[in-house]
């Protein structure tokens, strides 16, 4: 259909499969959705977590240079890929938000900010733990581990900056420039084992290479991260209808909610 | 299974600190970040059922 056909198309008639993109752009639309969605997901995240946990401590053998202690990996990995993944997905919303001036955009962006600063620091966490044993040492400051630290200070930003403002939409705005700025972390942290010497393993898996570990290894490591794709998930959606109903409470969908009464 | 029994199992070959400790940590959070969002959402809701009532009655 060229621009001409479009124009002369009258308003109301629309063609029959036109998907309407910013349907759940509209908070009590959403809301319904979501309140759909997430025993899905949660229900994902507990079998996935099963799966992944049965397949990483009981059916993956023992790796020959590091013994047990590579088990971390199967928590390790996961966090680590998502604290990166959900700052990237953090500043689209930001971005978004600042773009259309959507609302629920803007909520999605600080839905997601506590759960990356969680998954940032366990990786962190893990990872010390995983390197006292291989390594000698709980901490280093090199590209790889500094980055990632960087990356936390970046959530906790984002987050104390928007607590600070009282407006929502000035918080909004305001939070989605740091979410912005900091991105350029996330390539960074990536790349660091690759642009530095570090004393950080290589990547786990590369897409170009057969993988350099066991299959059950693998399969451990991947199904863990699917588990907390679901869990990031359903706890997101979970914390931002929570800030849906306290923005939006003064509003008329809100008190017609029929499971509020 | 690997392993030939449950102390071997909790042993992680001698690694049990860094690999339970890991562990621990991890639930510990994803659990405590749930029931505080939880917290959250009863929180929020009750505030609004509570001005409702004030507003009906």
């Amino acid at each position: 259909m060229t621009i001409a056909n479009l124009s002369s198309v009258q308003p109301g008639v629309l063609p029959a499969r036109r998907i309407h993109w910013f349907k759940y752009a509209s908070p009590n639309k959403f809301y319904d959705l979501t309140g759909r969605l997430i025993p899905w997901f949660a229900v994902a995240a507990a079998l996935l977590t099963a799966l992944g946990l049965y397949t990483g401590f009981f059916v993956a053998p023992t790796d020959f240079q590091q013994g047990d202690a590579y088990r971390i990996i199967f928590l390790h990995v996961p966090a680590a890929w998502m604290s990166m993944l959900i700052y990237i997905v953090m500043a689209f919303w930001a971005a978004l938000g600042l773009i259309f001036n959507t609302r629920l955009s803007s909520m999605m962006a600080t839905a997601l900010a506590p759960t990356g600063a969680m998954f940032t620091f366990l990786a962190l966490w893990t990872g010390a733990l995983w390197g006292r044993p291989t390594w000698g040492a709980w901490w280093v400051w090199d590209a790889r581990l500094t980055s990632e630290l960087i990356l936390l200070f970046l959530y906790v930003g984002f987050m104390a900056l928007q607590a600070s403002i009282d407006d929502p939409r000035r918080a909004d705005r305001a939070g989605a420039l740091i979410a912005l700025v900091g991105v350029i972390n996330v390539p960074v942290i990536y790349f660091s084992v690759r642009w530095w010497n570090t004393l950080h393993q290589g990547s786990s898996i590369s897409l170009k290479s057969a993988p350099s570990m066991a299959l059950t290894m693998l399969l451990g490591m991947l199904i863990m991260a699917l588990a907390f794709w679901a869990y990031t998930i359903a706890v997101t959606l979970y914390r931002v209808r929570c800030i849906v109903l306290e923005r939006e409470q003064h509003n008329v969908w809100v008190r017609e909610l029929k499971e509020l009464t | 299974m690997i392993w030939n029994n449950w102390s071997d199992f909790f042993a992680m070959g001698g690694y049990a600190l860094y690999v339970w400790g890991s562990a621990l940590v991890v639930a510990l959070f994803m659990l405590g970040e749930v029931l505080l969002v939880r917290q959250r959402s009863q929180t929020i809701r009750e505030q609004i059922t509570l001005a409702k009532r004030r507003k009906s009655s």
